[in-house]
């Protein structure tokens, strides 16, 4: 077998920002004073900021150094379950700053900004076709941004009908950010338990669905990496009734080219394109949340639309059914520039991405089912979850295990969710890694089982290897020191 | 395909060892109903040099400043970002890491928002920010939800003067709330009117922007007063952050928050998006603040780092009682902001927010002196408000042809302001340019 | 987590489903969480404790308390109005965790009905529900 990827080596210290610096550095060229100063009241003038005076070496070494604290996907496996940590392409990056495009201003009059405005439409052509339904706005900022503006969606259609509604059905399995959005909009979540497949039953939908019931937020594949199997006859009970169907599409990356969320019976969906569509992360945002709707719900989109005739395009600002406005501007557009870079390079590859994503997650499944508990030993799409149950004898947790991967060069799946799995290890690897990649980890984690039995204590001292050890969060919250 | 590493005795030993015939195996729990009936329709796949062709010409097909002379901002500004803040946020591990939930691998990240916040905490001269949000229109409107939570009133008076694309966004997401937005108008020297507060019941927040949308300067103190004379909490806004590198900052003038825009700092323009949720308290409402916190702590071996903390505020843990429902921030523009901030440093901020305030003043002195008629008499940091003659429309496109955008016309939100348009000049606009379109629009 | 034979459950106090318990001290109605729901919670970090003067019905909400990865609603055992609150807690909340019977008491009431505590559990059927929810 060979090495693990996880290692050590010489890691340089890096202290704060203010405790660097010496007052009258310099870190930046300032332009040319080139006009006459102009003096301000002096009752409105201040003291300026207290920043640290840095030079431009200092910052250089000092991110730098941060940087190489960090793990990101370019390091190594990422099998976050959920978040779908798929390789993030660096001709998209790089295209992503285009000086045509970063200097742009939004609010430029449409015809100078007919380049911007055909990439956005193009985009949403592109994720209505892929998700079968029919309109799109590109505004939210991220996905839990995006369920906001489908529940405020959701809202306005109800009020639009006569028939506000104060409640929406969650499953047990959902994200936490499906009962906050509903909570902005001032729906009371009613919770509905999955079945013992681990999956919706069509029963317990309509036991609870009402006149007052705004509708349903399914996952689909949801939280456990299971297809919903009964959606159709779920969409069915809950159209019935008057309501909508929200579909929270973070794991659409299981069914690309695959499955129809429009025949499915879904009314809206968000998607993530820092997860299914390969924009990156970046520590914890930018994304962007794109909000899919059936044609009959696209007179409450955001403003403004963007239309296109004869080539030409134009911002619409009259709808007088539109939700009103989620961000100032027109979303992320510089993510949306990298989104649109890999719609255009996988093209109809974006099937065989899924297919592939579903295959490792499969692998992983069947390779590790000995080794960890597998709470529903089903077919799983991009994503399995496991439990620490085998290891409980040996007191160690999922907590233990995930912190003891970190030293054998992986970052931890997800760990502690869905909530209806006790010490639920979620592990989705995406399509990009190889099936070496995929390999190793099995084995690290394989190891990781074995110290359990031989030496749990080293488990639960870990991680070894880190630039920290074991941190202190119970002090960070008890005294919070949120700025130095 | 160079993003899919499987080869065909890849998929085949993988199958083999999951139990499946084919791929198409894999999704039999999907029933046939819920499939797609055809293949995917899109483009056959670009190569990357094909690709490189298609967004460069889109790219041509906008009015950017590399060409244009523009003197737009009303929210976006252009400002000069050093090669050094780019190539550092270039670096991989910060650009494809994930949230840092799992801290010991993730101190890069951790380290870094914390020094964002406590620059953007002594930018803002307040106790406590938070490691961003997604723009200044939804910073304000989660600090509105925050103060009404606080308050418990159930009213909230925002001044007109407020970008009203901001206003746009804060009617949206309280639409479902039923808390009532009252508008505070503005006088005739371009800043807030707030005798009505003298009156109002039930507030919850008071939100003055400043600089406010006609670049007007506005008295946050007085504002600060009679709201606290009134129960309720001080909301300060901005769009340009950099003003505070001249001016006195909302917490030395008595914001209980503070939130706007941070695009200004390090962060490209790009047509609006991503920009960058800035928003800052006093201590005591932390606890109901929004969006993620990273707190300094120790490890077992007693070495300082950073992890996320306070978390039960959030959604994962609370649900659907969490302080917002904010999962993903804008972690990256963040950092841009605080390798920005380091770059420039107090002295370069304060040098650079001058050289701002001289450029538009000249350009303000220069079309005062060829006869332009400024609407607001008062102080202005960046931006300010012309009127022009009523025939200037058509002067506005032949400006256009020439390659010189004259501002943003302001009529469609202030329809009392026909010809009125709002101009910006920041450090990048030189006075060669200044001179040219001075002279370009003197009749 | 400790087992249910390891927990420390006192003869002297009620309990409540929801794991908080209840005592006469003197003339003062107290009210805590048990040692279980210590236990469970972990490394307390944050109580929010209702102000003097407020009134609860019985069963209702008064307020939460907070681990780093948790939170759990405090449900009052029996209805009543606040007379104190324990605000050693503010600075130390590990007193709930280090001593949850006494120096981590959360608040006095003056109850509606002295009677109602009857209804609250003895330390006999308290173990049994922690046995039956296992």
């Amino acid at each position: 077998m060979t090495e693990s990827p996880g290692t050590t080596g010489l890691i340089m210290n890096e202290p704060l920002l203010w405790e660097r610096g010496k007052r009258g550095r310099h870190g930046m060229s300032l332009p040319r004073r080139d006009v006459p100063s102009a003096p301000l009241r002096d009752d409105l003038v201040g003291d300026g900021p207290d920043f640290p005076d840095l030079s431009e070496v200092d910052v250089i070494r000092h991110y730098t150094r941060l940087a190489q604290w960090n793990f990101g996907v370019d390091s190594g496996m990422y099998p976050l379950g959920s978040c779908t940590m798929k390789y993030n392409p660096k001709i998209n990056e790089t295209l992503s700053g285009t000086p045509g495009f970063a200097a742009a201003h939004p609010l430029l009059p449409d015809h100078l900004s007919q380049g911007a405005l055909g990439l956005i439409h193009e985009l949403e052509g592109f994720l209505a076709h892929i998700t079968g339904l029919d309109a799109v706005t590109l505004q939210p900022a991220a996905g839990a941004h995006g369920e906001l503006t489908g529940m405020l969606i959701m809202h306005a259609y109800h009020r639009s009908k006569g028939s506000p509604r104060s409640r929406i059905i969650v499953p047990d399995t959902a994200h936490g950010t499906n009962p906050a959005s509903a909570a902005l909009c001032g729906y009371s979540p009613v919770p509905v338990k999955s079945n013992d497949q681990g999956i919706l039953s069509v029963d317990a939908i309509a036991e609870i669905m009402d006149d007052d019931t705004a509708g349903i937020m399914v996952t689909n594949p949801n939280t456990l990496g299971l297809f919903e199997e009964h959606i159709r006859d779920i969409a069915r009970v809950v159209h019935a009734k008057g309501g909508l169907v929200y579909c929270d599409g973070a794991n659409m990356n299981a069914v690309m080219g695959i499955a129809d969320m429009g025949a499915m019976g879904v009314d809206i969906m968000h998607l993530n394109l820092h997860k299914t569509f390969s924009t990156p992360h970046g520590g914890g945002g930018p994304g962007s949340g794109p909000v899919c709707v059936a044609k009959h719900l696209e007179p409450f989109l955001p403003l403004p639309r963007i239309t296109e005739q004869d080539g030409h395009y134009a911002l619409l600002w009259d709808a007088p059914q539109s939700i009103g406005k989620v961000q100032a501007f027109h979303g992320n557009f510089a993510v949306m520039i990298r989104a649109y870079c890999y719609i255009l390079s996988m093209g109809r590859y974006l099937r065989k991405a899924s297919q592939l994503a579903v295959l490792n997650a499969a692998y992983i499944k069947e390779e590790l089912k000995d080794t960890f508990h597998l709470p529903y030993d089903r077919p799983c799409m991009h994503e399995c979850v496991f439990t620490d149950k085998f290891q409980e004898q040996y007191k160690i947790t999922t907590l233990h295990m995930a912190k003891r991967l970190m030293d054998y060069g992986f970052h931890p799946p997800t760990i502690y969710f869905p909530l209806v799995v006790h010490g639920a290890i979620m592990i989705e690897p995406t399509e990009t890694e190889s099936k070496e990649d995929i390999d190793a980890f099995i084995a690290a984690l394989k190891a990781v089982a074995q110290e359990a039995r031989d030496n749990p204590d080293l488990l639960r001292r870990a991680p070894h290897n880190c630039k920290v050890k074991k941190l202190d969060e119970t002090r960070a919250a008890r005294h919070p020191c949120l700025q130095g | 395909m160079r993003y899919l590493p499987h080869t065909e005795d890849d998929i085949a030993t993988m199958l083999t060892s999951s139990k499946a015939d084919s791929l198409d195996d894999l999704f039999m729990t999907i029933p046939g109903d819920c499939r797609r009936t055809g293949d995917l329709e899109l483009p056959e796949p670009l190569t990357e040099w094909e690709l490189i062709d298609r967004i460069d010409s889109l790219s041509r097909d906008v009015a950017s400043s590399r060409e244009y002379t523009t003197f737009l901002g009303a929210g976006s500004y252009e400002h000069f970002i050093p090669q050094s803040v780019s190539h550092l946020l270039s670096r991989s591990e910060f650009v494809t890491s994930y949230t840092p939930y799992q801290p010991e691998i993730s101190q890069g990240t951790l380290q870094a928002i914390y020094e964002y916040q406590t620059l953007t905490a002594r930018l803002l001269g307040m106790e406590v920010a938070n490691a961003s949000l997604y723009d200044g229109a939804s910073a304000l409107a989660e600090a509105l939800l925050m103060a009404l939570r606080v308050t418990k009133g159930t009213r909230v008076a925002l001044s007109r003067l407020i970008h009203p694309l901001y206003r746009q966004v804060v009617a949206t997401y309280l639409q479902p709330t039923g808390y009532e937005i009252v508008e505070l108008p503005y006088g005739t020297d371009g800043t807030t009117d707030l005798s009505s507060l003298d009156t109002m019941d039930d507030l919850a927040a008071v939100a003055i922007q400043s600089p406010n949308f006609f670049g007007s300067i506005e008295d946050l103190k007085t504002a600060a007063d009679k709201t606290r004379d009134r129960g309720a909490l001080f909301i300060t806004a901005f769009t340009e952050p950099l003003a505070f590198g001249l001016l006195k900052n909302p917490g030395a003038l008595g914001a209980d928050i503070a939130c706007g825009e941070g695009q200004s700092l390090g962060i490209p323009r790009c047509f609006g998006g991503p920009a960058l949720g800035m928003l800052a308290c006093k201590s005591k409402y932390v606890r109901t603040m929004p969006g993620r916190l990273v707190g300094k702590t120790e490890d077992v071996e007693g070495k300082r780092g950073f992890v996320l903390t306070l978390a039960t505020r959030e959604q994962h843990i609370r649900r659907e009682k969490a302080t917002s429902n904010i999962c993903t921030n804008n972690s990256l523009c963040a950092l841009a902001a605080a390798m920005y901030m380091a770059s420039l440093g107090a002295t370069g901020m304060r040098e650079l927010a001058q050289i701002n305030h001289d450029r538009s003043e000249y350009l303000k002195g220069e079309l005062v002196t060829a006869g332009q008629d400024v609407a607001f008499s008062g102080p202005t940091f960046n931006e300010f408000v012309v009127r022009f003659t009523p025939d200037f429309s058509s002067r506005y496109d032949e400006l256009i042809e020439q390659k010189i955008i004259a501002g943003l016309p302001i009529e469609r939100w202030y329809p009392e302001l026909p010809h009125h348009y709002l101009l910006c000049c920041t450090e990048t606009t030189g006075k060669k340019d200044i001179d040219r379109f001075v002279q370009e629009v003197t009749p | 987590m400790k087992e249910i034979s390891e927990l420390y459950l006192p003869d002297d106090v009620r309990y409540a489903e929801t794991h908080e318990w209840i005592r006469i001290d003197d003339d003062r109605v107290r009210i805590g969480i048990s040692d279980f729901a210590q236990d469970q919670l972990g490394d307390i970090v944050f109580v929010e404790l209702p102000k003097v003067g407020d009134t609860f019905g019985s069963g209702e909400e008064f307020g939460t308390v907070e681990s780093v990865k948790a939170v759990s609603e405090l449900y009052i055992p029996v209805g009543g109005e606040v007379l104190s609150v324990n605000t050693e807690l503010e600075d130390t909340p590990e007193l709930v965790n280090q001593d949850p019977y006494n120096d981590g008491w959360l608040i006095e009431i003056q109850p509606d009905e002295l009677a109602e505590m009857e209804n609250c559990m003895t330390k006999d059927d308290y173990i049994e529900l922690l046995e039956g929810e296992e």
